[in-house]
């Protein structure tokens, strides 16, 4: 015992020493998500349009500043004819064009009718529809300001209710997202690396030789991976809970003990890989290319699994990423128990449990 | 030029003599594109809502038949009330209830206003928007069908009604795929071109064979030169390789001049590469210039505006972006291959990207050292 206890202090000792580790597993999280929460925002702010106008006219004037005092939109510039239009989107800064035609307020004012067109630069497909729609929402709405009595027959009022997330903040998605990333980089790819080191360097040759028994040697470089990996995962909750508000609604004690469960799962997985690497650069490919990019796009908390197509659901059952943010979501922000996330419980222990039995019957205790 | 010459063929050889290098430049590229641009969609493909009728009026029932005949809607009726629905919800069995009160359709005509209920799972903020924005435009237009059958008025208009047209240029079906996948292509040949050159620099320096040629006559701009051109060569031709791909599978108009693409991917692959082998200077093993480059490439990449426009982010985000390579980048993908921007319109993207390159480039020749 006391010999597993020095082991692992050397260990600890491994980690600590190097600055690169350390910008590895505190730098990153954080950095993450900073990033997520405060840069990737899909909502749209600041963008720059254009504006032909071959009326010139009052209402096409109160119409544009009732647009750009929006705080969305920024006037780029002023168009004089539609040539201007193709020539301002090829240099990529103005999002959107709105062209009223001539004689717009008499129109307006005498037929009762008149016409606004909205061109949008869709080569970014999502900020157009968002730019369009609220251009159309802030016309629409001066519109019905000029008629303040106007009141429409049989009209269905659809009311909605934002469930789980009131103000659709998309830290709800990034933090059990950045969590399950977090935790799979730390607790699988540095065990492996930290594994297939000594192997490669020929310290673990030394390692079986000494009195500690194989497992000994897996428990040992496994535990402060284990103990740094819950640290890092209350981090995360702290600062999403802190600083993005995201609340942990349901048990925060079953919130840890699958957090714990994850990590196991992760660190079974680490062992594996490095049984079947041979060296450093082998474990990292196997690490970054099978288990981050996966972890990224497959788990859903970016992009929605059921927007897939069909054989990359399919692949998604088999990253473990994918149930273990169901779990948390589920916790955090649906305040559930464990008996709307049992089966996705059992498949991660059936998970670690298929890992471990596979490391064992692959870990040689002799070098080849 | 011939010392060049001689590094360089060294260089060659020793890259496609490994086996692994082949299935790298063809199988990453391909599989990469494939798998992230199609998992990269905001595009919903369904809703599963469920419905909870109250009012059991005729009014209700065709409002729920509209829903029934969009194939996009995955109804679940019979649900007697919300509760039922709410733990569906909480199970992620659906991801909306719609609830039509008692009475709806009397309301309806004694005080021509009623309402129904839409309650919406927002865990996902993004899809949640487009859920209620789908699902009141299938309101509003059963909504007007039922006021002209009515009241037999055929489009019923207020008076002053300004009719606004929308067109989207250069993506017109507003395909998502054509948006990701310049992103995804600039994202890769970036990885490709740092980590490779990064860790074939430091490399040497692990096996020791960096020592035999320092004590060569070979000059620093030489070496780096040597490290530098195989790369930037493979990543341009991935580059060409990933726009194939995407032309295939994806139907990505290539509107632009690849010259102008080209020109503009092999200065900014410069100062990429650039980074690449700085940071391959000032570390020792491969293994800390893969976390090093992981966490700028990380950190470049989001900021870039792969998934997000950059006007959206904060400033202090867009005053780093502009010493961020990929932001001008991403930019000139997608401007050159959607829309077909010439050299003229992104002369300033083009001159901040020679900068940075030339920057980069002689942070790594001046960190290189020849001795230890």
């Amino acid at each position: 015992m006391k010999q597993l206890k020095s082991f692992i202090k050397k260990e600890f000792f491994h980690i600590f020493r190097d600055p690169r580790t350390m910008l590895i597993l505190f730098g990153i999280p954080i950095a993450q998500l900073l990033i997520f929460g405060t840069v990737i925002k899909s909502e749209i702010k600041d963008v720059h349009i254009a504006v032909y106008d071959q009326s010139k006219d009052v209402t096409t004037q109160q119409i544009t500043n009732k647009i750009l005092s929006s705080g969305y939109f920024i006037l780029d510039k002023n168009l004089e004819n539609t040539n201007g239009i193709e020539d301002i989107f090829r240099k990529g800064k103005v999002k959107e064009v709105i062209v009223f035609e001539s004689n717009f307020g008499e129109k307006l004012k005498k037929e009762g009718k008149a016409n606004v067109q909205l061109i949008a630069d869709a080569s970014d497909p999502n900020t157009a529809r968002l730019v369009i729609s609220y251009t159309s929402g802030i016309i629409n709405d001066y519109i019905k300001k000029m008629h303040p009595n106007l009141q429409l027959p049989m009209q269905i009022q659809p009311e909605v209710r934002m469930y789980f997330n009131e103000e659709m903040k998309s830290a709800y998605m990034f933090v059990p997202g950045v969590m399950a990333l977090i935790l799979m980089l730390i607790s699988a790819m540095m065990t492996s690396i930290s594994i297939t080191r000594e192997k490669e360097l020929g310290t673990m040759e030394i390692l079986l030789v000494s009195p500690l028994r194989p497992a000994q040697i897996i428990i040992g470089k496994v535990i402060p991976y284990l103990l740094l990996s819950v640290a890092n995962a209350f981090v995360i909750v702290l600062i999403g809970n802190l600083v993005f508000g995201v609340p942990i609604t349901g048990s925060f004690i079953l919130l840890m003990l699958e957090t714990i469960l994850f990590i196991m799962m992760a660190l079974c997985l680490g062992i594996l890989i490095s049984t079947a690497a041979k060296s450093q650069m082998t474990a990292m490919f196997i690490s970054m290319i099978g288990l981050m990019l996966p972890t990224i796009i497959l788990s859903g908390f970016i992009y929605p699994i059921e927007n897939m197509p069909v054989v990359l659901q399919v692949i998604s059952h088999i990253m473990p990423a994918r149930y273990f943010v169901t779990i948390i979501r589920a916790i955090m922000l649906k305040g559930v128990g464990i008996l709307f996330v049992w089966k996705e419980t059992l498949i991660l222990i059936g998970m670690t449990l298929f890992f471990i039995a596979v490391s064992v019957r692959k870990f040689k205790i002799r070098l080849e | 030029m011939n010392t060049i010459r001689y590094i360089l063929q060294k260089e060659f050889r020793q890259i496609f003599r490994n086996k692994t290098m082949l299935p790298m430049i063809f199988g990453v590229p391909l599989l990469q594109m494939l798998v992230l641009v199609f998992a990269a969609t905001f595009d919903m493909k369904k809703i599963d809502m469920v419905v909870v009728d109250k009012d059991l009026s005729e009014t209700s029932r065709e409002m729920i038949a509209k829903f029934d005949a969009i194939p996009f809607y995955n109804l679940e009726f019979a649900v007697p009330d919300e509760t039922i629905g709410e733990e569906m919800l909480l199970s992620d069995e659906a991801d909306a209830i719609l609830v039509i009160p008692p009475n709806m359709e009397r309301n309806l005509i004694r005080d021509d206003k009623a309402q129904v209920q839409l309650l919406v799972n927002a865990i996902d903020g993004n899809s949640a928007q487009l859920i209620y924005s789908y699902s009141s435009r299938v309101i509003g237009n059963f909504n007007k069908n039922l006021i002209a059958e009515w009241r037999g008025i055929p489009e019923f208009s207020p008076p002053g009604e300004v009719k606004i047209s929308e067109s989207y240029w250069y993506n017109p079906e507003l395909d998502y795929h054509w948006f990701m996948a310049p992103g995804i292509l600039a994202v890769l040949v970036t990885v490709i071109g740092m980590f490779m050159s990064g860790m074939n620099l430091v490399r040497e320096k692990e096996i020791g064979t960096i020592e035999q040629l320092n004590v060569t006559p070979v000059k620093k701009y030489q070496f780096i030169i040597g490290k530098l051109v195989p790369f930037w060569l493979i990543a341009l031709f991935d580059l060409a390789f990933g726009l194939l791909i995407a032309w295939l599978v994806f139907d990505l108009p290539i509107v632009g001049n690849l010259l102008v693409l080209f020109a503009f991917a092999s200065v900014f692959l410069l100062g990429a590469l650039g980074l690449g082998l700085f940071i391959s200077t000032v570390s020792d093993t491969q293994q800390q210039v893969m976390f090093i480059s992981f966490f700028f490439m990380m950190i470049f990449i989001m900021m870039g505006g792969i998934f997000t426009p950059v006007e959206s982010m904060p400033h202090w985000a867009q005053t780093i972006d502009r010493v961020n390579p990929m932001y001008y980048f991403m930019k000139i993908m997608r401007n050159v291959v959607l829309k077909g921007s010439g050299f003229i319109d992104l002369l300033e993207e083009f001159l901040s990207l020679l900068l940075l390159g030339v920057i980069f480039l002689s942070l790594a020749i001046w960190r290189y050292r020849k001795t230890t």
